[in-house]
């Protein structure tokens, strides 16, 4: 019976979490404009979406600045984690707290912030500058994804690399590389959705040139009923999901490796 | 390690001094200065003037009826709304969190869907997960339309206290689930005998023994929820309809509408210290070494 109970309870706070979700990718396929009546199946807004060039160039714009802005910052962030790694404790105590503002301060004061950066810099409102801040938020992600992977490896073998000969430069591409490995991953796949879900930071640092997704989103949302906002979002949801399953299908494949190097019973 | 990697350190610092550590200064210098009409800047306390004094209205809470500056005014309704919205979340979260983590000591198995499936939605843009509220609570919407059918309603959910609440417990309930979940599914379930054993009734070992042990994870779901209902500005625009102001707008507005750096500087800099006062008192209640509850990716 307490069971039953336990049961209901989950299945009604999954509803609560679903039903929006699920309302609005079914709405995707409702021939009638209405968000609320059901007036049969089609996928008109799906084609009328292909043919939405404000959308796509949003589309366009989201996809550059999230592959470059993730690229940027995991590659900035992996050269950056090994320059903080080798600094004495107190000064790495400190930068690695500095690192953390970001992650404390409300996203609204941190677009707010570099937008008055570029303003009192006078640098013109465009992709350069969504660039930048992107950039910028996604930097400290990535640091704190790669980080706890390069405190993990024994840092011996850099050492013992440039012993048997390597310079530094192959001795950091042969053998710290591919030990942090797993948390370069990371921080692109957690850069890139982070790039891809924000609209805080985009909304101040944007300007009127260029518009990400989500900007547009927020535009037609204000304006009026538009399904293809839910086709949009249903496509959206699905890429999420794929990714997410293909992460979690990667970890879980590392989980069990690493579970069957432990005793077995051991919680990971 | 080798010192000579340490200068690869040093594009980074001066990466954060220009995009942490200069904004952050910037604000604070905008909110005390303002241009005069030939475009120059001069320095001033107009900001916080306009914050702290200004128009008043009335502000009214439980019967208790106040003449407060308007920001004040919105600043503790913001605050509030918050505090509510976090404790729906504790509410609704915990009991949820506790089932999960039960389900994963006593089997081993079957909550790693449920966590995927509560981690899922918080990969989505939140403007899309709040867009979709829309469809459900509008006059005429699937709520509605339900309730009719039993001859109730329509009611009013939109543009309401109740239509901004609602969208925020639903954007943060899971950044309260999964710190307690972390936290639970660490208690050794030998722990939950002994109590037993020791004549502990099911209400009991709740209150002594799960209560007090998954302290951290509340208190890590709290600093996840609170921080972003009291800042967020996107929830009550789209479900407020833009008429009901909370903090968040109150700034937005500031810079976007009325184009007001020196007011909307002065509102950041008081909600930031605001946020960071708040955090320390909840993390200076946590373990120093219990943070392992934060950021599950």
């Amino acid at each position: 019976m307490k069971r039953k109970l336990n049961m209901l309870y989950l299945i009604l706070i999954y509803v609560f979490l679903y039903a929006p979700i699920v309302v609005l990718i079914v709405f995707s396929f409702n021939a009638s404009k209405s968000r609320t009546a059901w007036g049969g199946f089609t996928l008109d807004w799906y084609v009328k979406l292909f043919h939405n060039s404000e959308i796509l160039d949003a589309l366009k714009t989201t996809l550059i600045i999230a592959c470059s802005s993730a690229l940027l910052s995991t590659a900035f962030a992996v050269l950056s984690c090994i320059g903080i790694y080798a600094l004495p404790g107190k000064q790495r105590r400190l930068v690695m707290s500095i690192t953390n503002i970001p992650n404390i301060t409300p996203d609204l004061v941190t677009g707010i912030a570099l937008m008055l950066l570029f303003f009192f810099i006078k640098m013109p409102f465009g992709f350069v500058t969504l660039l930048l801040a992107h950039t910028a938020f996604n930097v400290p992600y990535a640091i704190l994804s790669i980080m706890p992977k390069l405190r993990q490896m024994d840092i011996h073998l850099y050492e013992a690399a440039q012993d048997l000969g390597c310079t530094p430069g192959q001795a950091i591409r042969k053998v710290i590389i591919p030990e942090i490995k797993p948390g370069i991953l990371t921080a692109l796949i957690l850069t890139f959705t982070l790039s891809i879900d924000d609209f805080v930071i985009s909304y101040f640092t944007a300007g009127n040139e260029v518009t990400t997704l989500a900007l547009t989103i927020y535009s037609m949302a204000r304006k009026s009923v538009n399904p293809q906002i839910n086709a949009l979002s249903t496509l959206l949801f699905v890429s999420v999901l794929v990714l997410l399953v293909i992460v979690n299908l990667r970890s879980s494949r590392q989980l069990s490796r690493r579970r069957k190097s432990v005793k077995p019973g051991v919680v990971v | 390690m080798n010192k000579s990697l340490r200068k690869l350190s040093f594009p980074y610092l001066l990466w954060i001094l220009i995009f942490t550590v200069v904004p952050l200064l910037l604000v604070a210098f905008f909110a005390l200065t303002a241009y005069d009409s030939n475009g120059n800047l001069y320095l001033t306390l107009d900001g916080f003037r306009n914050v702290f004094g200004g128009e008043t209205v009335a502000f009214s809470f439980f019967g208790l009826s106040l003449q407060l500056p308007l920001y004040i005014n919105v600043f503790i309704r913001s605050l509030l709304i918050a505090i509510v919205c976090t404790l729906l979340c504790l509410l609704l979260g915990y009991p949820a969190a506790w089932i999960m983590a039960k389900m994963e000591i006593e089997h081993r198995r079957g909550s790693s869907i449920l966590l995927f499936l509560l981690v899922m939605p918080m990969w989505m843009n939140a403007l899309l997960r709040t867009y979709a509220w829309l469809a459900l609570l509008e006059p005429k919407g699937i709520v509605n339309n339900f309730l009719g059918l039993f001859g109730l309603g329509p009611v009013q959910f939109l543009y309401n206290d109740f239509g901004i609440g609602l969208g925020m417990v639903y954007n943060y309930l899971p950044f309260m689930v999964l710190p307690i979940y972390s936290v639970l599914v660490k208690i050794s379930p030998s722990l939950l005998e002994a109590a037993a054993d020791l004549g502990a009734d099911p209400r009991r070992v709740m209150l002594k023994v799960v209560l007090p042990m998954s302290r951290p994870g509340i208190l890590s779901g709290i600093n996840m929820v609170l921080m972003p209902a009291m800042t967020t500005f996107l929830i009550p625009d789209l479900l407020g309809g833009g008429r009901y102001l909370l903090i968040g707008n109150a700034i937005e507005r500031q810079y976007m509408v009325s184009r007001d750096y020196t007011t909307g500087s002065a509102l950041s800099i008081v909600l930031l210290i605001f946020v960071l006062l708040s955090m320390q008192i909840v993390s200076k209640n946590t373990d120093p070494d219990a943070d392992e509850g934060g950021l599950v990716a």
